[in-house]
């Protein structure tokens, strides 16, 4: 049966998971050039857009037909908005919200997903591309995984625990921003160029837009109204906080300044993190989630420099990484008086190896099959139409090129007159 | 007829300015620019890559004056804009062959 105060609390989350993707639109922004802000801000937008379309034909079908089947993929029962309707949905989601509404809710986690990948790709993807890859991607690679984690599939059957989307977010989108990077090449002049953010109050606008946001995508996980609900709130607060105190600690220690972009990535790298436990450990465990991806995150942003691929906004070392530390760390911490779904407890409350066993395999399979297929689509694409811009688009910039716009208009010298 | 030229800091651009009205002076020209002298460039820091600004925020000042005003002028200049510190800048003179008032055709002395 449909429960009001259930139902109440997820129209709520669904708007504030949806406010999450302009919010990684202006975090990403402001981190690129000012040539580049509106090809960011729109490649997230856009997201919206197609994302949502896609994911009602087909995409949520795919991820959550068959529930519970322990299989790799959906089927089409619900493709086409079919059986989605005011009900609450087949009996083995065993849900009090009605099924149209669980439908929207994870409509944004599909939105945002894909729109992750645009902070790697950043400054050099062609839009008409990257537009047909999302498409391709949502299809292809996170239906079937989210269909294996939150559709019932393999690893929830095989005892795998994700509460929000460690795995099926984080990893999945992590993964896929390396295949894409590796067939699209660095961007011009990196890294010998100075690219620095060209405005971090967007930075800092879309971070607390992102936490702000986060309490939907966590706390609305539980699918209901509450105890769950408000453990996964507090536990997202406090990891993000010990997030960022985690990433300052280390700028102040190896750089000797805290600076403002630390406090912005640490706090996402928390939010990361905590992600797949949210739901699943309390106390204080958290902070030590968030702070140990604080610091891992800020070390492992170094990596591309060593290894020379151009991750340009840190997607890897923040989303893959936090990802990873976050899914492996809910086999440390997980707590059955936090939440009855876990069987196996985490390793630090006597649990022993079997739930950290199981993270690993369900990060380990997202990771390698989203790396293989997001890099068989981007290669494909790449064949057809040609995955990035020309170098004359690019030195231009993404916003004229791509959009035939420029984001700032101070009056400068020179004539803008009307042509009809 | 001289051309008095400045480059200060930026926020000496006041002082400079209201040090030449006192003096009687009936114009100045700023410009915003940016360049490099002896205090070198400042280091900021992206998510641990070091970037150097080299070129700093400067402001150049310029009015042109009589010959005889034009020392006085430029001593003005350097008693406003100076703070000890390194990269207060730099004031300099140039002659100027001749100076138009656009609107009534006036040469010379009579033009600034």
């Amino acid at each position: 049966m449909v429960d009001a105060g259930d139902t109440a609390w997820m129209l709520v989350a669904t708007g504030l998971v949806l406010f999450m993707t302009p919010g990684l639109a202006f975090f990403y922004g402001g981190m690129v050039r000012a040539k580049n802000v509106l090809g960011m801000l729109m490649q997230n937008f856009f997201a919206m857009g197609l994302m949502a379309i896609v994911w009602v034909g087909i995409a949520f079908s795919l991820a959550f037909g068959n529930f519970g089947d322990g299989g790799l993929i959906g089927n089409l029962d619900f493709a086409w908005m079919r059986h989605v309707d005011q009900g609450v949905g087949p009996e083995a989601f065993a849900l009090s919200i009605p099924f149209v509404l669980f439908c929207a809710y994870q409509m944004t986690f599909a939105v945002i997903t894909p729109a992750l990948i645009t902070g790697a790709t950043a400054d050099r993807f062609k839009f008409k591309a990257y537009a047909v890859f999302i498409a391709l991607w949502l299809v292809l690679v996170y239906a079937p995984v989210a269909h294996w984690v939150f559709g019932g599939g393999w690893l929830a059957k095989l005892g795998a625990l994700d509460f929000a989307g460690g795995a099926v977010v984080h990893i999945n989108a992590g993964a896929a921003a390396l295949a894409v990077i590796l067939v699209l090449g660095k961007r011009r002049g990196w890294p010998r160029e100075g690219m620095h953010p060209h405005s971090l109050p967007l930075t800092l606008l879309g971070t607390g837009i992102l936490w702000f946001g986060w309490f939907g995508f966590n706390a609305g996980s539980a699918l209901a109204a509450n105890g769950v609900a408000a453990q996964a709130l507090m536990n997202t607060f406090l990891a993000a906080s010990a997030g960022m105190v985690g990433w300052l600690l280390v700028e102040q220690v190896k750089e000797g300044t805290p600076t403002t972009l630390g406090a912005a990535s640490g706090a996402v790298a928390g939010l990361v993190a905590i992600t797949p436990c949210a739901g699943f450990v309390g106390g204080m465990s958290p902070i030590a989630i968030g702070f140990v991806a604080g610091v891992l995150c800020v070390l492992a942003i170094q990596l591309k420099f060593r290894f020379g691929y151009d991750d340009s906004l840190d997607v890897i070392g923040v989303h893959l990484v936090g990802g990873l530390a976050g899914a492996l760390m809910l086999g440390l911490f997980a707590d059955s008086a936090v939440n009855d779904v876990v069987t196996h407890e985490g390793l630090f409350l006597g649990g022993g190896l079997t739930l950290l066993w199981y993270q690993l395999v369900a990060s380990v399979a997202t990771l390698v099959f989203s790396l293989v297929v997001s890099f068989a689509i981007a290669k494909v694409i790449d064949k057809v139409m040609g995955l990035r811009v020309s170098p004359e688009d690019e030195d231009e910039g993404l916003d004229a090129s791509q959009h035939a716009e420029s984001a700032y208009s101070f009056g400068a010298t020179g004539s803008m007159d009307r042509l009809g | 007829m001289k051309l008095v030229t400045a480059i200060i800091k930026p926020h000496k651009v006041d002082d400079v300015k209201e040090a030449l009205k006192a003096a009687g002076l009936h114009g100045m020209t700023v410009d915003e620019v940016k360049g490099f002298g002896r205090q070198g460039g400042k280091t900021e820091i992206y998510r641990g890559a070091e970037y150097v600004v080299d070129l700093l925020p400067k402001v150049r000042v310029e009015t042109v004056v009589p010959d005889e005003l034009a020392d006085q002028v430029a001593d003005i200049m350097v008693a406003a804009a100076r703070t000890g510190k390194i990269g207060d800048g730099k004031v300099w003179i140039t002659t100027v062959d001749k100076v138009i008032r656009i609107r009534t055709g006036e040469l010379g002395d009579d033009a600034v």
